[in-house]
């Protein structure tokens, strides 16, 4: 299907090309971030009352996985404060270009770091103690905080955004579901690369920094590690980086093969059916668990978490694709036809969101009055009674998320199936079954 | 749903046969989603629940009841103040520690609907949750039923391209 280039407007191309809009929206993220993390430390203790939890978690949340990721893919990270300060100060400088020689260590990351299963270990250790972190603004606080620091110190230690490649929590899932957006930046003419010399896209020259996520753009088949920081669109000389508009989860086409990304798939499946169940069910001893971080029954929880994600879901998987007759290896079928699960991950969290959100969502408007829970009022809404929004749509929603999620998973498996040549009906069965435990949970 | 790449140019025919198990499957999933149910009639009784609220959870937190019935709720917190919100009835009382308190409305919306606290009461305040059901859950059975019609009609209909 056609693609619609998006930088031959001349609006859109001239804003993502400069570097003031974009300077412009990093600097009121980073004064919401500044002030998220203070919050979150001095504010009042009770979540539900504190800018902390009530932006972080509830509204920004919100945004990341019912709008940015589903259509914007990375458009979260184009506009992301966390690594901001180590980038400034790895670069020495907040917009002028360089011409110096870079700062600091600026050493590359290790080999056997270069992959995603650093940020699959941190998602699942801030998915072990979520209840706390959702809930205390403290916590919040100390995480935000946390994430900060370790992208400064990264980004003194290493090149470019190593944070943002091996470590961000957030970051690897973003990647993972932003093979499915709509929305990608990609090369226009193969042929201008290959006779480009200098190739300061990944170099950089004195228009922009080369690529900050360690991509070389003239490569980009896929959405996954580019951050969408604009700066290939800066630098290179021949006019040869678009943003296009596609068909959705037109990178799924090709299925991965590795198998960290395939985990990662298994970890955001399994996590959403957690979450619906523990947090959003009537059963009371499984809040109990999850809170307590630290007691006996946590430490179940925390087994039975990690086994449902590492052993039972990929098991079961493993078992339908198992009888397959195919010369492929066990583990290149696996990794392949796990991509069928990433539109169903993201759709499920998508249905998670929405019963939390829109039961949440009036914390907004109070918050926003008063942010630290002091009893301010600043807007007058601070006393604004909690109340859940369109509970009536709220199932039918669902529904129509979690099915569609299940077609397009379908789809998704049929066309990886026809790569490594085997049938996609034990796959489809698989998120059949997956879908159905879902709905069961939410509904 | 478009033709997948690996299928040649679908012709006139091939379409047209598409196009009507498209339709057939989409009126499938309207039967499934809509068709009215035979109302089971039940006699409408009074029914009385006395529910426990405490840190973080209610007990029983799980009521079934029919539609038609008048339900009362005596909410008991034993220990902070909690409240109780019933989804869509958009209905709420709340106890004081070691009180109680009634809530009664007449079951008249049959359904599945997630009852919460409506009294901030702690950390885990926003998950305190329960579940009423009023006759049986049938929007969870026709999604179920959605889902495997919409997998079905699928796997078919790349059965009949193939
Ligand atoms: S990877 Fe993480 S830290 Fe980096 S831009 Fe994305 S969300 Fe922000
Ligand atoms: S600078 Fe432009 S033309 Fe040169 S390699 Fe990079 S994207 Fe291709
Ligand atoms: S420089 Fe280009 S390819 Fe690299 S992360 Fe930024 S936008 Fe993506
Ligand atoms: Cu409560």
């Amino acid at each position: 299907m056609a693609k619609i280039e998006l930088t031959r407007i001349p609006f859109i191309k001239n804003i993502l090309k400069s570097r003031y809009p974009q300077l412009a929206v990093f600097i009121v993220m980073l004064i919401g971030y500044i002030f998220a993390i203070l919050a979150g430390l001095i504010g009042t203790p009770v979540g539900s009352h504190n800018f902390s939890i009530v932006f972080v978690w509830i509204a920004w949340w919100a945004l990341l996985i019912l709008v940015a990721v589903p259509f914007f893919g990375r458009g979260w990270c184009a506009v992301c404060p966390i690594p901001l300060p180590g980038e400034w100060l790895q670069r020495g400088a907040v917009l002028s270009p360089p011409d110096k020689r870079p700062k600091w260590l600026n050493l590359r990351v290790p080999k056997m770091f270069r992959n995603i299963w650093l940020q699959n270990i941190s998602f699942l250790l801030l998915a072990l103690f979520s209840s706390v972190l959702l809930t205390t603004p403290n916590i919040t606080g100390i995480v935000l905080a946390a994430m900060l620091f370790a992208a400064i110190g990264l980004s003194t230690v290493f090149e470019r955004r190593a944070f943002c490649r091996y470590l961000c929590p957030v970051g690897g899932f973003i990647g993972l579901y932003s093979q499915t957006a709509p929305v990608e930046l990609r090369i226009k003419d193969k042929q201008v690369c290959v006779t480009c010399e200098g190739k300061p896209c990944y170099n950089g020259s004195s228009t922009g920094y080369g690529c900050p996520w360690d991509i070389f753009p003239g490569g980009l088949t896929k959405n996954t590690y580019c951050g969408l920081c604009m700066e290939c669109i800066r630098t290179c000389p021949h006019d040869n980086i678009a943003v296009n508009l596609r068909p959705f989860s037109a990178d799924l086409a090709k299925p991965s093969t590795r198998m960290d990304e395939a985990f990662k798939a298994f970890i955001m499946l399994g996590s959403a059916i957690i979450y619906a169940g523990v947090l959003l069910g009537p059963w009371g001893a499984f809040k109990d668990a999850a809170y307590n971080v630290g007691s006996g029954a946590w430490f179940i929880y925390a087994v039975v978490f990690l086994a449902i994600i590492f052993v039972v879901l990929p098991g079961l998987f493993t078992l339908g694709i198992l009888n397959t007759k195919n010369a492929l290896p066990l583990k290149q079928r696996f990794a392949s036809l796990s991509t069928a699960l990433i539109p169903l991950g993201l759709m499920f969290w998508v249905a998670f969101s929405l019963s939390f959100v829109l039961t949440n969502a009036s914390y907004i408007i109070a918050a926003l009055s008063d942010p630290l829970g002091l009893g301010w009022n600043l807007f007058g809404t601070a006393n604004m009674a909690w109340q859940p929004m369109l509970t009536s749509i709220l199932a039918p929603a669902q529904t129509l998320v979690l099915v569609g999620g299940l077609i397009w998973s379908a789809r998704t498996a049929q066309k990886a199936a026809g790569e490594v040549k085997v049938s996609p009906i034990p796959v489809i069965v698989y998120c059949l079954l997956a879908t159905c435990l879902m709905l069961w949970l939410l509904l | 749903m478009r033709p997948t790449p690996n299928t040649d140019r679908p012709t006139s025919h091939n379409l047209m046969r598409f196009h009507f198990s498209l339709l057939l499957l989409v009126t499938a999933g309207l039967v499934v989603a809509f068709a009215p149910l035979p109302a089971q009639p039940i006699t409408p009784q009074e029914r009385t629940f006395e529910i426990d609220a405490h840190q973080f959870a209610y007990s029983p937190s799980e009521i079934k009841v029919n539609p038609g019935d008048t339900v009362t709720i005596q909410l008991v917190s034993t220990d902070v103040v909690h409240g109780i919100y019933v989804d869509d009835y958009d209905i709420s009382v709340e106890a004081d520690p070691g009180q109680s308190a009634t809530l009664t409305f007449v079951a008249d919306k049959p359904g599945s609907f997630r009852f919460r606290c409506n009294i901030t009461c702690g950390a885990m305040h926003p998950f305190m949750i329960g579940k009423l059901t009023v006759g049986s859950n049938n929007w969870l059975y026709r999604s179920i039923g959605l889902a495997a019609l919409a997998v079905l009609g699928m796997t078919v209909s790349r059965k009949q391209k193939a």
